[in-house]
Formats: structure tokens, sequence, C-alpha cells
């Protein structure tokens, strides 16, 4: 029986893709110069993994071991190319900005990580779950890096967000900063790499912060232990006397 | 209890397995392939009429621009004469105002894809970038939306500036270049150049008319 809310906690926080494995770097740092390109890919990835991860659990009973690699790898390429086609023909607009991301899709290696070492083993809704955990903790790290880079590179935020989510969304495009001239190094590349590095070392203070606490308060748990039983024991004492 | 291996032991197993899978999922892509492609036809041409009216305004012309074109398959620079460069033609009132088409300048990180207008006399009507993979907030001024560099294109033509003039300030011509940019802008100006020189040589193909008459 798998431990549903593990997983959720797994795929976005405790296992995530970005801040703890450290996958897919590659396409995060790509797309990320805006928050929306971020949450596009996430989107789009997170399809994917769900997909993949579905139909890789229900076949795992017939995939051989030894085939187990190339089936997984002809899966995801054909999962990747009907969201391709698919995006193509529907959102257009967006496939223009990602469209070079997408089949790039096929060779991120978290879906192939989680196919095999979770959704081949895992039953279909535990699978599908895990999917979901893992590209919405993917997403999430998208679009709090793009956020960061955009706020930071250019005064904005969401820019073009109507594009991805239809026009209904387009309160979400806002420029923060009024007459600001960019900072360049942001958007490129390196901006990315910069980025990233204080958006990890800030999570790894929030856990250590986290598990300080939970030590702070294991130790004044036991000391109170402790005075009770020297309350105790003094009570006993005073019996005796 | 037999002592035949079980299915998935056999050899033929894996072979058939990862065959049948490639089937189903070759089956499931012809499947969607058939169904966007029209969509996606209809999309392509979509941003295709779009770049066109960035070069060739509506009140220029009166004809579909997209119906009304010439391919010609001699090699122009950096542009794949494998498919044919394509002229879109406008025209008003029937006669051929100005032509359209597709030049690729090689910039400072890949293609940049330019789409210019000339009028019959051999001056640029327009010049738009249609997609480019340059330095954000250095080389991405060759954008219209970011500056009106690509502008000043407009109305300049082969008889007025000399060859000497075709090419950024910094080299001695009569166009800007920007500053952190020079690469770029250079590219631009060559290609909108060498495509006015390609216009000029092929001018009567393109337009249709004899060149004896």
């Amino acid at each position: 029986m798998a431990d549903y809310r593990q997983i959720i906690r797994d795929g976005i926080w405790d296992n995530n893709v970005i801040f703890v494995q450290m996958l897919a770097l590659c396409p995060l740092l790509a797309v990320t110069s805006t928050a929306t390109n971020g949450l596009g890919m996430g989107m789009a990835t997170t399809a994917v993994l769900l997909s993949s991860n579905i139909v890789v659990s229900a076949l795992r009973d017939i995939i051989s071991q030894e085939v187990r690699i190339p089936v997984f790898i002809l899966l995801i390429a054909t999962i990747v190319t009907l969201i391709d086609l698919g995006m193509n023909a529907y959102m257009h607009d967006l496939h223009k900005v990602l469209g070079l991301f997408i089949p790039l899709i096929v060779t991120n290696c978290v879906i192939l990580a989680r196919a095999e070492s979770f959704a081949s083993k895992q039953s279909l809704p535990a699978a599908a779950l895990d999917g979901l955990m893992m590209g919405a903790g993917f997403t999430l790290a998208l679009v709090l890096l793009g956020g960061v880079r955009e706020i930071i590179g250019s005064g904005t935020l969401f820019a073009n967000a109507a594009l991805l989510l239809g026009s209904s969304f387009s309160f979400l495009d806002m420029r923060l900063l009024d007459h600001y001239r960019g900072f360049l190094l942001m958007i490129l590349p390196s901006g990315g790499f910069l980025a990233l590095g204080f958006l990890l070392a800030a999570k790894s203070w929030l856990d250590h912060r986290q598990a300080d606490r939970a030590a702070a308060l294991a130790r004044s748990a036991r000391v109170a232990a402790i005075n009770a039983m020297d309350d105790e024991d003094d009570l006993a004492g005073g019996d005796r006397t | 209890m037999s002592d035949k291996p079980e299915l998935k032991q056999k050899m033929a197993y894996h072979p058939l397995l990862l065959g049948g899978i490639a089937l189903i999922a070759g089956a499931l892509l012809v499947f969607a392939d058939a169904g966007t492609r029209d969509q996606i036809v209809e999309r392509q041409a979509e941003d295709l009429r779009a770049s066109l009216t960035q070069v060739v305004q509506d009140k220029e012309h009166d004809n579909k621009l997209l119906e009304d074109t010439v391919v010609l398959h001699a090699p122009l620079e950096f542009c794949d004469y494998k498919t044919g460069i394509t002229f879109y033609r406008a025209r008003l009132q029937g006669k051929i105002v100005a032509v359209s088409y597709r030049v690729i300048a090689m910039g400072y990180s890949g293609a940049i894809n330019i789409m210019m207008s000339v009028r019959r006399d051999g001056t640029i009507m327009g010049v738009r970038v249609i997609s480019h993979a340059e330095t954000p907030g250095l080389g991405d001024k060759i954008e219209a939306a970011k500056s009106d560099w690509v502008n000043h294109f407009s109305g300049m033509s082969l008889e007025k500036e000399s060859p000497k003039q075709w090419a950024v300030k910094k080299d001695g011509g009569s166009l800007d270049q920007f500053s952190g940019a020079t690469i770029t802008p250079r590219a631009v100006v060559r290609a909108v150049h060498k495509g006015l020189l390609y216009f000029k040589a092929h001018r009567a193909e393109i337009l249709g008319e004899a060149t004896d008459g």
C-alpha cells in the first residue's frame, strides 16, 4: 500500500526534482527567463510525466526486465511527440516560445527516472499521483526561478501570461518596477545559475531551520520529561520522610 | 507444472513486446499527425501572413499575398534554396507594387530570420526580424518592438546608397550599430543588402515580366 501523503511530500518538497534530485537543470536554465515560460514548460513536463507514469505502470506486468529501457524511451518519445503536435496545433503562440524545448522533454532524465524507479514498481494510482506531484514540484521550481529572474532581470512578472492561459489570465501580467531598465545578467544563462544557487541555499536554510526547531522541541520535551521524573522522585522522597 | 519456460522468459518475447509497442506508438502518431496537420498548416500560414503585413501595409495592396507567389531556385547566400525562395507579390489594381521575401542572416547566436519587402523600383519598403536568438538586451534591438533601428532600412536602395554605405557606421556605413553588439546589426545589414542585390539580379523573373519587353 503506497503512502500517498509521502508521495505528495516527496514530489513537491522532500525529493523535489530540481532542489533535491538536481535533475533536469538544462531545460530549467534554458526556459526560465520569465515565469510564464517556466509555467508553460512545467505544465508540459507534468503532462508528460503523468502520462508516462500511467502508461508505464499499466504495462508494468508485461514489460520484461530485459527490454524495459527501450520500451520506456519509446513510450516517452511517443507521448512527447503527441503533446508537441497538440501544442503546435492548439496552443501555437506558446509553442513558438517553447517549441525548441518540447522535443527535449524526451531526454529529460526525470521522466525516465520516475518510470524506472517508481512507476514500473507501483500501482497505477500511486504512479499517477507521483507523476503529478513530481511535475508539480518541477513546475514550482521553474516558476520560482523564472519569477526571480524576471523580476530582477526585466522588472515584470508573468509577462505574456495571457498567451499561455488565455486572455482571462491577463491580470497576472504585471509590471512591478516602472522605468526599470533591466538587469541583463539575470536573463542570461549565468543569471539562471546564480538564481538557482540562491534558491537552493534558501531551501537548505528552510530545511535546516525546521530540523533545528524539531530538535529543540524534542530537547525541551526531554527536559520536561526529566523534570517530571525528578518531581516524582521528590514526591516519592517526600513520602518516605 | 511444465518445464517449459514462462512466456516472459522466452527469447521471442522481448522483440515481440518491443515491436508491438512500437507498432501501437507508430499508429498513434500517424493518427495524431493526420488530426493536427491541417491545424498546424493553418497556424503557420497565419504566422506568415502576420509577418508579411508587417513589411507590406494593407493599404498598399489589394490582393492576397499568400496566393500570388513566385519561387526562384537560384541560390541566395544562407537561404534554403533547396526548396527555393518564395516571393510574395503585392499588387494594387493588378500591378505589382512590391515583393516580400525572407532572407537569413547569421547572427551572434544562430540564424536571424528576416522578412523584407522591396518596391518595384528597388527601394526597400520595410524590413522586420521574424525570429532570432540574439542576446536579450544587446542584440535584440533589431526587433521592431525594442527599437526603431530596422525602420532605417525603409527607403534605402542600391542606387541611393553606395555599396560602402551598406554597412554599420563602425565599418564606414550609414547604419547604427548597438553599443555592445556589432555582430548582430552587421549580419542583418549584410543579409538585407544581399537580398536587394538578389532582387536586382532576378527582377524580371520575380516580377514576371519578359526581360526583352
